[in-house]
């Protein structure tokens, strides 16, 4: 009744920005995020609402955000990338062995980077001149590195001195407090941001989205499709090679058996995020959030005291309702 | 009869002796054809004749098998349609080419985009394309379409306005080239396309227009090219020729004798098994008001996207109907493809290859599909099968070959003979002899004439007039949505078929 003796005039700023806000595809992912924060932090108050859990949380989202950034892309474009927990492996693995070889810290870093790029470039060369599917190919993909990564490991943990590294997600000692976040999550942030800028800004992006959204009409207006997938493909392999990067600073030893069924969740930060399997939708922007989301859900459900059967299965319906009420939210 | 060639006005675009195959099929034969600085050339033909085909090549997205094209006097031999836009040769595609999860601005410059640096130019794509969109359409309705909108949201006349601002955006655009391009527009975006057309003539710009819609032809045409098999057939100044010249060159062959047809009569004491009232659908039909009765098949006939297939998806269930009214044997309403079949009526798809028959599965799978007993029986099936390749004929390797291995027409008696497995009473057919050989369409045509000997009722879409003549005991005609009344096959010609077919509704809201 108060909304009476409003004037229309004071209305009109919050609506047409609440107007701009619901049209946006990273919307139904924002709100849910503050929702479900909102519903722990109550739950939990004492622990969950402190900025050191806040902290905690956004380090262990870095390495899921870093490589759903890349998934975004592949996404948008109309594929699909299951190999993403076997590479960021066989990532560990590269930098835990070239350390062990006594190779420069630098070189170790862009040794898995670089490795990541050629088996992303592979499969986009599979799937653009060989017509293979994306998701036969990069299920291929998922065992060869498996067992790539083993073999290399010869089937074993592999212990290493960091070197530093670790520093990239470990809490900040007090000389550093000034960075707020520690190295390895303004790294994520960076990276987003960048790839939100490609994705939205540049010639390049633009034909991933029309590529994603018809690739006929993409075809027949000159986008030089195959290159371009090659190009996304190998693009998301350097994000999953920092990823791995991030993951080995996490654990500070090469790890074969890391990050199985890692691609699922990453598919599903994409997914929760707005991004449509189908191709031509989604942000980078909704990605992180959905990525945060998940995050959220499987701490919130840890401080709950929750036994882990029943947080799988939360978090499983959680990514179905989600999805399923962006969808209504789009109809609508 | 004019002479063709004017020493005055050199042909802006040489077409010589350009043909085209498909396998065993001639798309094209040895087409001369020019266009002039200026004009507006109309190609006209029915569905099949080789339209399309000859515009793909033109676009650069075929290669002629042989012949040759000029540019204004230069080779223009294009490996792909960026190729043709640099040159100056754009499309303007029939079936919409457009992303629809970009915005206006980003599908006008597609390909072609305008950067700073490393990024987009957003500012300059937009200004851009709000100016070619005010160009072509004028100011007010320009402000209607927001560069900055996405294109999925746009009605389809103004989709279409942004197809042809990409045509324009090219670099230097000198031959414009649409296909069918007013075959989803009401008549009011068609009269606002023709002022765009003559705008870009007037700028001296060659346009080649394809189209089925010949009064439409007759409005906005200077000279003509008539095709027919793939070969042109007639050429023309549209101002000294008439549109019943243009439909006996279009429909020029001999009609056939295969149609074999026992002596029924229309019986109108007999069941209506199927009744619409103002029938509509979500999109089209727009309205379609019909009966059919036990022992009849009723054609429709109607071009390319004029909302036949429509109308039997929504009959079938397949599509929702947003108004109107029908009944279905004793179901009122609408009801699910499950149910249809259930109660007895059975469709069968003018997309043979996604929806008429499973390519990968056995003509024994393919024919017992629809209904399968509780417990299947793999020699039962293979029986069925095996009864059916007889009674129609089917030529096949053996019952458990895939119907991929089989030749178009026998993969469409593998379709029909589900539909006759299942014992339906009323049968939608969608261009049943669609890539059929004339011998398979014999023994199609013969089936239709059993049924409803029988007492089955057929609904009967198709683009071929002289099947439908043939066939059929009424004929209806549909044309952007509405079905015209069905009238006896006597009362009929194939003239007066195809100038119904072709008439441009100007009273859309009757």
């Amino acid at each position: 009744m108060s909304a009476q003796t409003t004037t229309p005039k004071q209305l009109d700023l919050p609506r047409a920005f609440a107007r701009a806000l619901a049209r946006a595809p990273w919307a139904g992912p924002l709100v849910a995020l503050v929702l479900v924060y909102g519903f722990y932090a109550a739950l939990a108050p004492d622990t969950f609402a402190r900025p050191e859990i806040v902290v905690t949380m956004l380090c262990q989202t870095a390495v899921v955000v870093v490589a759903a950034v890349g998934m975004t892309l592949v996404i948008v474009s109309g594929g699909i990338d299951l190999s993403v927990g076997s590479v960021v492996a066989l990532g560990t693995v590269v930098v835990a062995k070239a350390l062990r070889g006594g190779l420069p810290l630098p070189v170790a870093v862009l040794a898995a980077i670089a490795v990541s790029i050629g088996v992303g470039a592979l499969n986009g060369v599979a799937i653009a001149r060989l017509k293979i599917m994306p998701f036969i190919v990069t299920l291929g993909a998922m065992s060869v590195l498996r067992g790539a990564a083993k073999g290399l490991a010869h089937e074993e943990m592999i212990y290493v001195d960091a070197r530093g590294l670790e520093s990239l997600l470990a809490a900040l000692p007090k000389a550093r407090a000034w960075m707020l976040v520690p190295p390895g999550v303004w790294l994520a942030l960076g990276i987003s941001v960048a790839a939100a800028l490609v994705l939205r800004s540049t010639r390049f992006g633009r034909h991933v989205v029309a590529i994603g959204s018809s690739e006929p009409t993409a075809r027949l207006c000159g986008v030089r499709v195959d290159a371009t997938k090659i190009a996304v493909y190998a693009l998301a392999g350097a994000l999953v090679g920092v990823a791995s990067v991030l993951e080995f600073s996490r654990l500070t030893l090469g790890d074969p058996t890391d990050s199985v069924g890692l691609e699922l969740t990453v598919i599903a930060a994409v997914v929760i995020g707005g991004g449509s399997l189908a191709g031509g939708e989604g942000s980078v922007f909704g990605t992180v959030l959905g990525a945060l989301l998940m995050t959220v859900i499987r701490s919130g459900n840890t401080h709950l005291g929750l036994r882990s059967w029943v947080q799988e299965m939360i978090t499983g319906a959680i990514i179905v309702l989600a999805v399923a009420l962006d969808g209504f939210r789009r109809r609508a | 009869m004019t002479a063709v060639r004017d020493p005055g006005a050199a042909p802006l675009l040489e077409i010589r002796g350009v043909s085209k195959r498909f396998g065993a099929t001639r798309a094209l034969s040895s087409i001369d054809l020019d266009v002039r600085a200026g004009e507006v050339h109309a190609v006209l033909g029915e569905n099949g004749a080789g339209k399309s085909t000859l515009m793909k090549v033109l676009g650069g997205a075929l290669k002629p098998d042989d012949g040759a094209l000029r540019l204004d006097g230069a080779p223009f031999t294009p490996r792909d349609p960026r190729q043709a836009r640099r040159a100056g040769v754009a499309v303007v595609h029939q079936e919409r080419a457009l992303c629809p999860h970009l915005t206006v601005a980003e599908n006008v410059f597609l390909g072609d985009e305008p950067t700073r640096g490393p990024w987009l130019d957003a500012r300059a794509m937009r200004t851009r394309s709000a100016a070619l969109l005010t160009q072509l359409a004028g100011e007010a309705r320009a402000s209607r379409t927001d560069p900055s909108a996405k294109v999925a949201s746009l009605p389809p006349g103004d989709q279409q306005l942004v197809e042809i601002a990409r045509a324009l955006a090219a670099p230097s655009p000198r031959v414009i080239v649409f296909d069918e391009p007013t075959s989803t527009l009401d008549a009011a975006d068609v009269a606002r396309l023709f002022e765009a057309i003559r705008a870009l003539r007037a700028r001296g710009l060659a346009v080649v227009y394809v189209s089925h819609f010949l009064e439409e032809v007759r409005a906005i045409a200077d000279r003509f090219t008539v095709l027919r098999d793939g070969a042109k057939v007639a050429e023309g100044e549209v101002a000294s020729s008439t549109i019943d010249g243009w439909v006996s060159a279009m429909a020029g062959r001999a009609i056939e004798a295969l149609y074999p047809r026992s002596a029924r009569a229309a019986d109108p004491s007999r069941e209506v098994v199927l009744e619409a009232r103002a029938l509509a659908g979500v999109r089209l039909p727009r309205d379609a008001s019909f009966t059919l009765r036990r022992g009849e098949v009723l054609g429709i006939a109607g071009l390319v996207g004029a909302g036949r297939t429509e109308l039997l998806r929504a009959i079938f269930g397949l599509d929702p109907i947003a108004r109107g009214a029908l009944r279905v044997l004793h179901v009122e309403g609408a009801a699910r493809p499950h149910a249809r079949l259930e109660a007895g009526v059975g469709m069968l798809s003018e997309d043979r290859a996604h929806e008429g028959v499973a390519l990968a599965r056995s003509i024994a799978d393919n024919v017992g599909l629809s209904r399968l007993p509780w417990i299947v029986r793999e020699g039962a099936q293979r029986a069925i099968g095996q009864r059916w390749i007889e009674r129609l004929g089917i030529r096949a390797p053996s019952v458990d070959a895939p119907v991929s291995a089989l030749s178009g027409g026998n993969q469409q008696k593998v379709a029909l003979a589900r539909l006759l497995h299942h014992d339906v009473d009323v049968l939608l057919l969608d261009e049943p002899t669609r890539g059929v050989d004339v011998a398979s369409k014999a023994t199609l045509y013969g089936v239709v004439d059993e049924l409803a000997t029988r007492g089955k009722a057929v609904l009967l879409v198709s683009s071929q007039v002289p099947e439908l003549l043939g066939v059929c005991d009424r004929i209806a005609v549909m044309a952007r949505g509405v079905l015209g009344p069905a009238r006896p096959v006597s009362e009929w010609t194939e003239e007066a078929i195809l100038a119904e077919a072709t008439a441009t509704a100007t009273a859309t809201a009757a």
